[in-house]
Order: C-alpha cells, then sequence, then structure tokens
C-alpha cells in the first residue's frame, strides 16, 4: 500500500508526527515502527520506576497500547515520544501502588536528603575506572547505585541524562516544574557519583 | 566564587548552558580548587558511565507479545 509521504518543505515537522498520522489512517505498521523506536526506553523507565521486571513488561506492553488507544488525544503540540513517556510514567506508578497496597508512591514528592548536596568524598577516579570490572558486574553496580536514589531522583536522571530529553520535556512528561527537575538532576548526578565513588576511586595506596 | 557557588552551576556547566562570562568565572574557579574539579570531572563521567551502559536489557520476546496485542486490539476496530 502507498504511503503518503510528508510534505517537502516541512521541515519544522518531527518524524514521528507522520508515523502518528499513518496510524491514524488505519496503518498499524507504523504503530510498529514507533514501538521498535522506542520500547527500550519505555521498558527502562518503567524498570527505573517499578524495580521489577515483571512490572516493567506489563508496564511497557500496557503503556503502549494505551497511547495506541489514545492516539486521538494525541495533540501534536508535545513531542510523541514526551506523551508516551508520561503514560509510561503513570502506568509504572499505578503499578507500584498495587504492589504497595496503601503506601503512597508518588514522583512529585520531593525528598529532602542533605546527601549529594555537598560532596564528600573528593578522591579522583581512576582512569577508565569502569574496565576494573567485566560488563555484568559493571551493569550490576550501576543497578544497585542507582535503585538507591528515590524514585523521583532516578526517573529524573534517566530522562534527562540516559534518554537526553531536555529539562522541559522532562519536566512536561513527569508534571513536574522545571525548577523541580533541575534540583533533582542535581542532587541525582551528584548522589550517583558519591556512591559510584566508592567502586572508582583511585586506588594507588595514598588512601589510608 | 566558592565551592557552593560552583556547584549551584555544576549542571548548567555540564550541559553546556553557562555564558561566556559565567564559564570563564567557573573556569577560574576550577584551576584553583582541585575538590571542584574532581566533582566536575566524576560527575561528567558518572553520566557517561550511565548512558553508554544498558543496565536493563529488553527481554526477548517482548516486542512480539506486544505487537500481538496490538494486532488483537485491532480486531475490535484500529
Amino acid at each position: 500500500m502507498a504511503t503518503i509521504q510528508p510534505i517537502a518543505g516541512e521541515n519544522e515537522q518531527h518524524p514521528d508526527v507522520a508515523l502518528v498520522e499513518r496510524v491514524r489512517g488505519g496503518d498499524v505498521s507504523a504503530y510498529d515502527a514507533l514501538v521498535r523506536k522506542y520500547e527500550r526506553q519505555i521498558f527502562r523507565i518503567a524498570q527505573h520506576i517499578t524495580q521489577n521486571r515483571e512490572d516493567a513488561e506489563d508496564v511497557m506492553q500496557d503503556a503502549f497500547l494505551k497511547a495506541y488507544e489514545k492516539l486521538e488525544q494525541f495533540q501534536g503540540n508535545s513531542k510523541f515520544y514526551t506523551w508516551l513517556v508520561r503514560i509510561a510514567v503513570n502506568e509504572s506508578l499505578m503499578r507500584l501502588r498495587k504492589r504497595r497496597t496503601g503506601k503512597m508512591v508518588s514522583i512529585d514528592e520531593d525528598v529532602e536528603t542533605e546527601e549529594g548536596s555537598v560532596p564528600r568524598d573528593l578522591a579522583d577516579w581512576a582512569p577508565n575506572p569502569e574496565q576494573n570490572y567485566t560488563q555484568s558486574e559493571l551493569a550490576e553496580i550501576l543497578r544497585k547505585t542507582i535503585q538507591g536514589l528515590p524514585p523521583g531522583f532516578r526517573v529524573v536522571f534517566v530522562l534527562r541524562d540516559v534518554d537526553g530529553l531536555s529539562t522541559e520535556e522532562t519536566a512536561e512528561s513527569l508534571g513536574l516544574s522545571v525548577p523541580a527537575v533541575k534540583s533533582r538532576l542535581l542532587r541525582a548526578r551528584l548522589q550517583l557519583r558519591e556512591r559510584l565513588s566508592r567502586y572508582f576511586r583511585r586506588n594507588d595506596g595514598v588512601e589510608k | 566564587m566558592t565551592c557552593t557557588e560552583f556547584l549551584a552551576q555544576l549542571d548548567d556547566l555540564i550541559d553546556d548552558e553557562v555564558t561566556s562570562q559565567m564559564r570563564s568565572d567557573l573556569q577560574d574557579h576550577l584551576r584553583g580548587c582541585e575538590h571542584c574539579e574532581v566533582t566536575l570531572n566524576t560527575t561528567r563521567k558518572t553520566i557517561e558511565i550511565y548512558r553508554s551502559n544498558e543496565i536493563y536489557e529488553l527481554p526477548s520476546g517482548l516486542r512480539e507479545r506486544l505487537h500481538a496485542a496490538i494486532m488483537e486490539r485491532c480486531k475490535k476496530g484500529c
């Protein structure tokens, strides 16, 4: 089946918009293209929030299905991905609440921590410190380290620094203000750095 | 510039969102402060390590299950 090519000259249009239009026109394969493009990121976000593989799998499935069903509501004034992340974050939080019945789980509760506001471990790291570990050891260290952060910090860090969303996009997909995103990002980065120092610090015998 | 003032600009410096005047002030501070230099470098490295290592692999078969679920949903009307 012939598909309508984006009109030349509309360089401003995000490629996802054309895919969304095709899905709306009944072309399911265009939705598969969107799934392939974002499945990793959505699964990753769900894992970071739920910290449970089974839940993350369900969240990914539910988020993409829900986005598909609600596609008519997608306005196009935000990026498709930002809109999708917002659905995935909500699905993740719902899943988390189900698992922890009675306990409120929220992304917008701010956590007052002294940790991370002032760097304490000031030892420099070894050059390419990750090379001292096997790939699976490194993945385990990175998982353990980020799991120690409050959920609202983890997800801000992942969206901004791993996914590469802008501060504004991160704020929009989490329903947070820009200053809240900024404050969490700084603390998340500093806390991760501090915690990783245990593994990556230069071990040259100077430390007592 | 104090270390606290430097730290307040750390994210903007890393994200390259500082004015040239601010950048030069921050660089002046860095020249005389090893602690802040270490903090800057290791924070940058932290981000780079998380960015370049996938810590949650996508389970195999998940995409296929999702595709099947979407097709199933589609039967009811796309």
